[in-house]
């Protein structure tokens, strides 16, 4: 049987940390994700994910603090990313040459680690009840860099994301700009790994708002449905794997392609 | 004569260890409307870099009202060539606009009473009513150019720079854009450099002339430039300006008209 209620209330207070990490990630996931769109960096997330998998695995290894690792493999990959891919073309080959190495480098380090087998796993796939208190904190204090910066560089980096030569012509920083934003995307990637793990990543950093840009074409509102539609898929998924046995992780996923789908349809039958 | 907008003194601009031009020497006054013509790779867009602080000069300077210029400036407008959008993002028209007034401002931002007034004031101009509403992803060439221009001049720039803004349009859509752009520059009082390999559309607004090529140039009216003479000189060999029913044709430059849409900007 996959799903199981019957004790949901003595369940929930386990995931509380969780749903709190989720609903912030949710905001961060929704909000990065526009840009992410907006500048066609999907591949560069995932990219960027599994470099941050690989900082998570190594500091598993030695005893270090998860969070801190995929925080430290997440920077590095995307200063690579953001200051050697300056242009579209190079930064696909960058990202496709460094993603394979993270990946290997991370599981390599899993390998050699003797502990719980869960935590392994939790860094590929997600997990649920794994957020402990110093974890809820590191990853609030990140979600609360990354809006806080977001919000303050929004608009000059729409216009750098529209139009980059117009933009630093009126004194706009666009390089200093792509250059941040590569960095808030690195904390969210590793921010958001503790959740839902470096594979399924981009469920909540491209996915919500690939689905957003498909119903609208306000600039006010594709953020915000981003970071509803991120909501409902972590914290929805959240709830769903807590009265089954299954990962957290294909529920999120699941949840947030089903949004995708129904902005695609919405969309279409407005095009008709 | 009033005090010079932007001051070219000596300028010499170097790519790769090719010259591109020497010894540039160009002041433009508030309201002067200049077309930079010249070859393809004579420096045109080149310039515009420069003037921008984006491309190091090898030596002289350049000042944008009495002060060195920077990395860009809010006091400038620039319209670039007509290309597809960057962005896979579906803004519409007005969000273009609105990001030529706030796009370089940083943090929240509630536009006020002038800002609002500058809206719809350039809304009006560009004869933009129902293109404000619409996506940019599917606008023609000649909308998304008086878009642009919109965007340009909504601030009320001191310096308008215009890189061939008129190519890859048709004739009316050209006519429509390039009066646009003329009218709302001298509206405030704007200088306009405008590079383009065809003087044709912008005749009727050009006060003078900058024309670029082999390393040199020559600056002046249209009718001091635009000459067999004078563009003989400056090529070293034989070019023929023929003038018919008020347009102007250049002979025997290198003047690649037929690949210029080609050009990419670096």
């Amino acid at each position: 049987m996959i799903f199981d209620f019957s004790n949901y209330d003595q369940l929930l207070p386990l995931v509380t940390n969780s749903l709190i990490v989720g609903a912030l990630l949710a905001v961060v996931g929704g909000l990065v994700g526009v840009f992410v769109i907006n500048r066609d960096m999907s591949f560069a997330v995932h990219g960027i994910s599994e470099l941050s998998f690989a900082g998570a695995s190594i500091t598993l290894l030695i005893g270090g603090d998860v969070v801190f690792g995929s925080v430290i493999g997440s920077l590095i990959a995307s200063l690579i990313i953001g200051v050697m891919g300056a242009k579209a073309k190079e930064r696909n080959s960058i990202t496709a040459v460094l993603m394979p190495f993270g990946l290997g480098l991370g599981i390599l380090a899993l390998s050699l680690y003797q502990g719980r087998a869960s935590n392994k796993f939790g860094l590929l796939t997600g997990q649920i009840v794994a957020i402990d208190e110093p974890q809820l904190v590191s990853i609030s204090i990140i979600s609360a860099i990354v809006i806080a910066a977001l919000l303050i560089i929004w608009r000059p980096l729409t216009f750098a994301s529209l139009d980059v030569e117009v933009a630093s012509a009126r004194g706009v920083p666009t390089r200093t700009l792509s250059i941040v934003f590569m960095l808030l995307l690195g904390l969210s990637v590793a921010a958001s790994i503790q959740v839902v793990g470096a594979l399924l990543v981009l469920s909540l950093l491209v996915t919500p708002a690939a689905a957003a840009v498909r119903v609208s074409s306000s600039p006010f509102v594709i953020p915000v449905l981003s970071v509803i539609f991120a909501g409902v898929s972590v914290v929805g998924g959240i709830l769903l794997a807590l009265g089954s046995s299954l990962p957290v992780s294909p529920y999120v996923t699941s949840i947030s392609f089903l949004i995708y789908l129904i902005c695609r349809g919405v969309e279409w039958v407005k095009n008709r | 004569m009033s005090k010079p907008l932007l001051e070219i003194e000596n300028a010499t601009l170097e790519i790769d260890g090719r010259v591109l031009w020497q010894n540039l020497n160009l002041e433009i006054q508030p309201n002067e409307f200049i077309a930079v013509l010249g070859a393809n790779g004579s420096g045109k867009t080149s310039l515009l870099k420069a003037v921008l602080g984006q491309l190091p000069l090898r030596s002289g300077s350049i000042r944008l009202n009495s002060k060195k210029i920077r990395r860009g400036s809010r006091r400038i407008g620039y319209v670039p060539q007509h290309r597809q959008p960057e962005t896979t993002m579906p803004l519409r028209g007005k969000d273009l606009l609105w990001l030529g007034l706030n796009g370089h401002r940083f943090g929240f931002w509630i536009p006020g009473s002038k800002a609002r007034a500058q809206f719809d004031h350039i809304v009006e101009a560009i004869d933009g009513q129902e293109l404000i509403k619409r996506k940019i992803s599917g606008m023609s060439g000649g909308e998304l150019q008086r878009l642009r221009v919109g965007q340009a001049v909504i601030d009320e720039p001191d310096l308008i720079l215009a890189d061939e803004p008129l190519s890859a349009l048709d004739y009316n859509q050209q006519a429509a854009v390039a009066e646009l752009l003329g009218r709302e520059s001298r509206e405030h009082g704007a200088a306009v450099l405008f590079v383009t390999h065809d003087v044709n559309p912008i005749l009727g607004m050009v006060d003078r002339v900058l024309y670029l090529a082999e390393g040199s140039f020559r600056i002046g009216t249209p009718d001091e430039v635009l000459t067999s003479e004078t563009l003989s000189e400056l090529y070293g060999t034989t070019i023929d300006v023929v003038r018919n029913q008020g347009r102007i044709l250049v002979l025997g430059a290198h003047d690649d008209h037929d690949h210029h849409h080609e050009e990419v900007w670096k």
